[in-house]
């Protein structure tokens, strides 16, 4: 179990983590999720105790990590694939490693074989690509056989054959009952992956919960309400005390459905050019529970439809 | 012991170390050749042949292991190894000191091979009682490059752990090692009282060493004073190195 309480981290001006408290329950996919600059690396290196927090701590089965005797045996991690010498081989490089912690020679072949990189061990990492950079990576977080498994963003930049093996290989981690943490940025690799969620924006923890509660409440339908005149409905659509939102010269609202919405339009005597349920993509819904904390805002986020990410929750 | 060979092994697996290892021993001793057939009792009557005599090129050497040490560190934060590295061994001191005599014992190996290799060829091309090893001073000159080059490599690797990046910790040795301690005699007056202070003529006054010219008479320490206090300053700069990295994130 990995335990952050009250997790602080400030970079001169910037505080990266603001009193983050969470848990990470054994044996189980949790999912790090929050929009990019939110804080994950941040936090994920304080676990490690490669940057020191500013304030509180993170504990692994109630243990500081520096504290932990041949660490690679309790905690594998893959924080960056392109933390390799890129003029060493990939067995020299998990050779220097399986003998800082005390590990055979014969688990290195164990685990080059597991990620599928036997045929090129005596190749240099430096010619590698990120797919197979990312294997390397997940090979030397496997060294120690540990319980616990930390992942940043590990399908970050992958084609979508590698997506798929990272994912099937972390739902094969849980199954053996490891405890895996792995962050992303995206709600919908997340509710494909991960059973639970601590879910963080600006450095500070928005909500910790199974995935399907998370979910659900993120994709809470919406009506899009369109007409010439909409003044009348909406103010009495905000007496029914429903959240509205503008989008062009249409009303998006949450927490009524379109019957109800319907009748308060013939109420009100107004004309309707479309009244239709959204089903809300996940990702629009994690941006919105996320909205005050986002960063860095782009067009995407801003936009209507982002066509690029993955369908949402199926 | 189990950190000891993880380091000999990450040292040991990319090529620079071993480039850095050959420059290191073929500049001095190819330049101990060119310089042998050169000199005679006829074209350079004021040359004294003894085995101090031998080493004149060794400081060429000497630049090149502080590179290789300066980067067995740096090349560590240029790729990101060096998180791995605490990530295996969270106990940074402890990483840091095998990573140290890992670099010690591989500079110390090539400043024997220096030492000894510079002594022989001139010897083989001069021979001649004078250059024989006779007296400790003998022995002084040509085996005491091996602590020479031992401290020298602890040195840099201390400047590489405090500067992180190879092209300032390179720049900032070579520029010193290169020319600051010879233009520090430069400075009217106190010039040459400061550079009787200095790290690299402290090593060469351990090897007895004459650097044409100087004024070597009426120096603050004795041979082996010097090589405790060049040893001194190694171990100052290499412990502010550990010290700065275990207080800063990595
Ligand atoms: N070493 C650092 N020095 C200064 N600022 C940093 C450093 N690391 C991260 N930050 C800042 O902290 C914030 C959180 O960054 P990070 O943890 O990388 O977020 P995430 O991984 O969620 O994208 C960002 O604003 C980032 O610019
Ligand atoms: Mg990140």
């Amino acid at each position: 179990m990995i335990e952050a309480v009250g997790l602080t981290k400030r970079y001169g001006n910037t505080l990266a983590v603001d009193n983050l408290s969470f848990s990470v329950p054994t044996g189980r996919v949790t999912g790090f999720l929050g929009p990019n600059g939110a804080g994950k690396s941040t936090t994920m290196r304080m676990i490690l105790g490669l940057d020191t927090p500013t304030g509180g701590s993170a504990l692994i089965d109630g243990k500081r990590y520096r504290d932990l005797h041949q660490p690679l045996r309790t905690v594998g991690a893959l924080l960056d694939a392109k933390w390799v010498h890129p003029n060493r081989s990939a067995r020299a490089h998990l050779a220097w490693m399986a003998r800082s912690n005390n590990l055979s020679a014969g688990r290195v072949d164990e685990v080059l074989d597991l990620v599928g990189l036997t045929g090129v061990a005596n190749k240099r990492a430096g010619g590698f690509s990120l797919g197979m950079s990312q294997r390397l990576g997940i090979a030397a977080a496997l060294l120690g056989d540990p319980q616990v498994l930390l992942f940043d963003e590990p399908v970050n930049g992958l084609d979508p054959e590698g997506i798929l093996w990272i994912r099937k290989f972390m739902h094969r981690l849980a199954d053996e009952g490891r405890t895996v943490f792995v962050s992303s940025h995206l709600l919908s690799e997340m509710a494909l992956t991960a059973q639970e969620l601590v879910v963080i924006g600006r450095g500070k923890l928005i909500s910790q919960s199974s995935t399907e509660d998370f979910v659900a409440m993120a994709t809470e339908n919406t009506v899009k309400v369109r007409g010439p005149q909409l003044t009348a409905l909406r103010s009495e659509l905000g007496r029914a005390g429903v959240t509205i939102r503008d989008e062009g010269d249409s009303l998006i609202v949450s927490g009524m459905d379109c019957a109800d919405i319907g009748e308060l339009a013939a109420r009100t005597q107004t004309v309707l050019h479309e009244l239709s349920p959204q089903r809300g993509s996940l990702e629009e819904a994690f941006i919105q529970l996320t909205g005050d904390s986002v960063e860095y805002h782009t067009d995407l986020v801003d936009g209507a439809t982002p066509a690029t990410l993955v369908p949402a929750g199926k | 012991m189990s950190l000891l060979t993880a380091e000999r092994i990450k040292l040991l697996s990319t090529r620079s170390p071993w480039w850095c290892g050959l420059l290191a021993i073929v500049l001095p001793v190819g330049f101990t050749v060119l310089l042998a057939t050169q000199v005679n009792p006829t074209n350079a009557p004021g040359f004294e042949f003894t085995p101090a005599a031998t080493q004149g090129t060794a400081s060429l050497g000497r630049a090149v292991v502080m590179v290789l040490a300066a980067l067995a560190v740096t090349s560590e934060y240029r790729f990101g190894t060096i998180r791995s590295t605490f990530q295996a061994a969270p106990q940074r001191v402890a990483a840091l000191l095998a990573k140290s005599a890992v670099v010690v014992v591989l500079t110390a190996v090539i400043g024997a091979v220096v030492g000894f290799g510079s002594w022989a060829v001139f010897r083989a091309l001069h021979s001649g009682p004078d250059l024989d090893l006779v007296t400790a001073a003998d022995w002084r000159s040509v085996a005491g490059e091996v602590l020479v080059f031992a401290l020298t490599g602890a040195l840099a690797l201390g400047v590489g752990i405090l500067v992180r990046q190879t092209a300032g910790a390179v720049a900032i040795l070579l520029v010193y090692a290169l020319l600051v301690e010879g233009l520090i005699g430069v400075i009217p007056k106190v010039g040459r009282d400061i550079q009787h202070w200095m790290p690299f003529f402290a090593a060469d006054r351990f090897l007895g060493i004459r650097d044409g010219g100087d004024d070597l008479q009426n120096l603050p320490l004795g041979p082996w004073a010097y090589l405790a206090y060049f040893a001194a300053i190694t171990v100052v700069v290499l412990g502010a190195g550990i010290f700065a990295a275990v207080r800063r994130d990595a």
